[in-house]
């Protein structure tokens, strides 16, 4: 019987949760690089045992760290131990924990600032990577998406990255600026029917399209309308927390923006809002069913000021029209005094017969649905403060 | 034979369970020495300085012989009892605070 693997990221460490495919009784191990912010974990869709971890902390920096065997054992996967980190000819061998901006003139357009909170030009620093995402076809390639807002590539494995500089470049990129998170480019989407379209989005930039490989880039904002900049319907400048798809129809698009939910049937090329009857439209999760491509799933929270469900209530969201027509899915989920948040990257959904449903808190609970969202029960409920979940399901 | 002391994380990182204890050719300053830690443990480049300008992490600080060292210039030569290994070169994590 095939089983399921949720990777759990936390401000304190990483955690893998396992179960067989009843989803009822669940194993816990962890927590993996104890003390240290774990924003993301990923495992390969070609490779279930190849799974990326990023751990960071404000103290010593980005570690990379690789699993090969399902997550038993990690490994940083730049040069070992005791071996010279350049190569006999002089060159630099792996570093895995190493992100550095391209400023080559090869790229046309070596980007040296951004703007500061202040609109001041601000320089490109490297802090730390939220998200990784696995190629669909080749469990060595891997993306990392990072603050100050960046898109980096490893094609070994994670041993060495290089940034793909298009997108910094393409001609915006002077003119984004943080949030009060940081400037992070937080979400990776790969076209599973296209494999030269990638989408990203950056907070807060906006999303972006390369249709090349990463080579060049577009924003792709039309139809955003954010009262929080000076132009509402700026080409960029929106706060986007998180856009999703589903692989069977990638040209349609999800997105949970600061305010507003908003989907696009073109691929990002225009954007219409479908928050319709929610209670509010901030929120920072989105997700699709693995089966049903027009069901989609937020958890709203009250405000941009009040990260936490309204009246105390915590209620997933579903639509089963693409948006639009909501339902709150409540049964198993606390509906009184609960005051968690429910980060961008905390929500994945399992590809089961029967779709499960998965989301972090930051009160350190991990609620699964083993029925697409109909009843919930938490897997933890006293873990660290959630920054991630990915579900894999095992053979 | 210069001793190099470590915060627990990078300890970890390093997979060592004691102090560090490397030689170091020519001067004894601070660049020989971190060159010397990275070369032998490379997880350890971009941890205690960064990777491009090589300038010391924020919540990181560098003390011996009772001396807070964080700040002196990275050739300057370290003290006589750290090039003799008689003290140990202290690599500190700042405090969490709370």
């Amino acid at each position: 019987m095939s089983g399921v693997r949720v990777s759990v990221g936390t401000r304190k460490g990483a955690f893998v949760l396992s179960s067989d495919a009843k989803r009822e009784r669940w194993e816990v191990s962890g927590p993996h690089f104890a003390g240290w912010e774990i924003y993301h974990m990923k495992g390969s869709p070609v490779d279930p045992n190849r799974l990326y971890a990023s751990q960071s902390s404000s103290w010593f920096g980005q570690i990379i760290q690789r699993s090969d065997d399902g997550g038993k054992t990690w490994h940083q996967p730049g040069t070992p131990p005791g071996e010279p980190t350049t190569a006999p000819d002089g060159t630099p061998k792996g570093e895995s924990n190493k992100f550095v901006y391209d400023t080559s003139p090869e790229t046309g357009k070596p980007l040296t600032t951004h703007q500061w909170y202040d609109g001041t030009a601000h320089p490109w620093e490297f802090k730390r990577v939220w998200h990784l995402e696995s190629s669909l076809t080749d469990p060595d390639t891997v993306y990392a998406g990072v603050e100050d807002a960046a898109l980096f590539r490893s094609t070994d494995g994670a041993q060495s990255w290089q940034e793909l500089a298009g997108l910094r470049g393409h001609g915006s990129g002077d003119k984004w600026a943080p949030g009060a998170g940081g400037m992070c480019l937080h979400t990776i989407l790969l076209d599973p029917s296209n494999r030269e379209r990638m989408f990203v989005a950056i907070s807060s930039a906006g999303a972006f399209r390369s249709d090349d490989s990463g080579k060049t880039w577009r924003p792709i904002n039309r139809g955003l309308h954010s009262l929080y900049i000076p132009d509402p319907t700026a080409e960029i400048g929106h706060c986007v927390h998180r856009i999703a798809m589903h692989r069977s129809r990638p040209g349609v698009l999800f997105m949970q923006k600061h305010w507003d939910v908003m989907r696009s049937d073109d691929g990002g090329e225009s954007w219409q809002e479908v928050s319709g009857n929610l209670p509010t439209d901030f929120g920072f999760v989105i997700d699709v069913h693995a089966h049903e491509p027009n069901t989609i799933y937020v958890v709203p929270i009250k405000s941009d000021s009040e990260h936490f469900p309204p009246d105390g209530k915590l209620r997933v969201y579903r639509s089963r029209t693409g948006g639009n027509e909501w339902e709150a899915l409540t049964k198993g989920l606390p509906q009184s005094d609960c005051y968690v948040n429910v980060l961008r990257d905390a929500m994945a959904v399992d590809s089961l017969d029967q779709c499960g449903v998965y989301f972090g808190t930051t009160g350190g609970q991990v609620y699964a649905s083993a029925d697409a969202g109909d009843s919930w029960a938490p897997i933890v409920r006293d873990l660290p403060p959630v920054v991630s979940v990915e579900v894999q399901v095992l053979p | 034979m210069i001793r190099i002391t470590l915060p627990a994380h990078l300890r970890k990182l390093a997979q060592v369970d004691e102090e560090v204890r490397l030689d170091v050719k020519g001067p004894v300053t601070q660049r020989s020495v971190l060159d010397a830690l990275e070369t032998r443990y490379p997880m350890l480049r971009g941890t205690i300085r960064d990777h491009v300008t090589q300038q010391r992490r924020a919540f990181v600080r560098f003390f011996a012989c009772g001396e807070d060292l964080s700040h002196e210039l990275p050739d300057a030569p370290l003290p006589d009892p750290v090039a003799t290994g008689a003290a140990p070169f202290m690599i500190v994590g700042a405090i969490a605070g709370g």
